[in-house]
């Protein structure tokens, strides 16, 4: 199977690679995915006191398409507040990578792995969790 | 040295020139049908096909009469299952095989238990092998056919197939084997073996495509089948068709080829895959999948822990190599014959096949390790099972949400 110009790009140089300390209150964790289905994502948000996000950071396992949907993902969270973040919707990431029907779920699972990240940050300090995640699929 | 290097010989392999100069002449001078008995244009075709007839029995130690030429292995397994089941089933209906045997044998059992036929799946060990105890208590009065592979497509694992032999002979039962991964490899002696019948092909062996035999035994037993496919009679009734002569006659070359040379070949592919496998061992969380001591010469079959195949292999993209996971086909399913010898589903997505050929050099397989390292150390870098292993956080313990 071949992929887009832009899968390759965000695979041989992935963006905001790294960990940050999910210990920290202004950092939110989104951990989604199982090792048995071949792939996990771990996406981290680090939210200033306005709840806009001042950085992103992932790591993945996974294939090339989740690692540039979950790298694409860092990249459009940073500098978004947390209420826009929740709105970015796996289609968006779908078109942007021009992402093949069957690598689809791979854009689910970095949906999924925001909105987890950004649950994790509202529970920590004191707010609501949203709307759950999108697959189960 | 050309770049992608073609490191997937278990797949298919590259045809050797040799075979396709002994191959030329029969598509065009030599065009005729190989069964037209009353003209020069059907003798110089028969001539070819019984030349080719002679090179493939001599390689496996049968006699030329005993060798049915078939479409491929696809096609001589299939007529081996269900042709001894519809020949024998008066006299039983048990077939006993195993879970690690190619999809052509499988399928074709499971099409024999909806012709009322019965079939034991045997496991496997965790070497690949099978417990040869477990197929002794397996027989029974009612069990007509032991089918089990010599070489194994995935991990190359070479089963035990002369105790096996004895196993199915002991309790009246006929022995046939898929030896599509083995024959042209390593000596293949029917008689030595106690092999009945046994399914190869060309292009396993650098012949051509849509052509392969079937080794059906004519003394102590003789053996029959009941054909398949419905026509003229060819191949002493046992597959009808219009004779495939330039492939026949490429098969026949390809086999002449391998019984020359394979000694020579094994040595030194053996020798370079020991190397490949030692090299890419070093990494950490890294194992060999399958038997060591009773395996192809040719072939490694590798997990590299805590990262993702289809990743890998994108990232070895100079390197055209297999992978145990098989998500390239959307199913997500990883390699039934990894998960049989009991790897964990995330090892067997991590697992990549190595298959050497008569034409890797030695230049190549380093290029292929360093290539290999290089994408392994990439994917961990980027992975956070890895991160969490590095820590020492136990993988089982956390709940992961299966999707």
């Amino acid at each position: 199977m071949a992929y887009s110009e832009k899968v390759i790009d965000h695979y041989t140089h992935p963006r905001n690679v790294g960990t940050l300390d999910k210990s920290s209150t202004k950092v939110g964790t989104g951990l989604v995915g199982a090792p048995e289905c071949g792939d996990v994502m771990r996406l981290q948000i680090e939210v200033d006191e306005n709840h806009m996000i001042t950085d992103a950071k992932f790591k993945t396992f996974g294939c090339g398409s989740a690692i540039a949907s979950s790298s694409l993902a860092t990249e459009w969270l940073k500098g978004k507040s947390i209420d826009d973040a929740m709105k970015i919707d796996n289609m968006d990431i779908v078109e942007e990578l021009a992402l093949p029907p069957v690598k689809i779920h791979c854009s689910v699972l970095a949906e999924d792995a925001i909105k987890a990240a950004i649950n994790d940050y509202r529970v920590k300090n004191g707010m609501e969790a949203l709307e759950s995640a999108k697959s189960h699929h | 040295m050309n770049l992608p290097i073609y490191l997937d010989n278990n797949a298919t392999t590259p045809m050797d020139p040799r075979v396709l100069e002994a191959m030329l002449p029969y598509f065009n001078a030599k065009f005729g049908n190989a069964a037209s008995r009353n003209h020069a244009f059907g003798w110089a075709a028969e001539e070819g096909v019984d030349y080719a007839r002679e090179q493939v029995a001599k390689l496996i130690g049968a006699n030329e009469k005993e060798i049915i030429f078939t479409s491929g292995a696809t096609e001589s397994d299939n007529l081996a299952i269900k042709g001894v089941f519809e020949m024998y089933k008066e006299k039983g209906n048990h077939i006993i095989t195993c879970v690690t045997e190619h999809k052509a044998v499988l399928d074709a059992c499971k099409h024999v238990e909806k012709m009322g036929g019965l079939v034991t799946y045997l496991p496997v060990k965790s070497d690949g092998l099978i417990d040869l105890a477990e197929l002794e208590a397996a027989m029974t009065e009612k069990t007509i056919l032991v089918a089990i592979m010599y070489g194994n497509n995935e991990i190359g694992v070479i089963q035990p197939v002369k105790e096996i032999a004895a196993i199915a002979h002991k309790h009246g039962a006929l022995f046939m084997t898929d030896a599509t991964q083995t024959v042209g490899k390593i000596p293949v002696d029917v008689n030595a073996d106690g092999i009945d019948l046994m399914a190869f092909t060309a292009h396993k062996m650098y012949g051509p495509k849509g052509v392969g035999a079937l080794y059906v035994r004519r003394k102590n037993p003789r053996v029959k089948v009941t054909a398949q496919m419905d026509g003229g009679g060819h191949e002493r009734g046992m597959r009808s068709g219009t004779l495939n002569v330039p492939g026949i006659v490429g098969l026949g070359k390809a086999c002449e080829l391998c019984r020359l040379e394979m000694d020579e070949d094994a040595k030194r592919l053996s020798k370079l895959r020991d190397k490949l496998q030692a090299s890419l061992t070093e990494l950490e969380e890294s194992y060999v999948n399958g038997n060591v001591e009773h395996r192809l010469p040719h072939v490694a079959n590798i997990s590299f822990k805590y990262v993702e195949g289809e990743g890998l292999m994108m990232a070895m993209k100079d390197l055209a190599v297999s992978s145990g996971s098989a998500c390239t086909s959307a199913s997500l399913e990883p390699s039934y014959v990894l998960k049989s010898l009991g790897l964990s589903d995330d090892l067997a997505h991590s697992s990549i096949r190595f298959g050497l050929g008569r034409f890797t050099t030695e230049e190549e397989v380093d290029f292929a390790i360093e290539q290999t390292k290089k994408a392994v150390n990439h994917l961990r870098d980027l992975s956070p099972l890895w991160e969490m292993f590095k820590e020492g956080i136990d993988l089982d313990k956390i709940e992961w949400a299966e999707h």
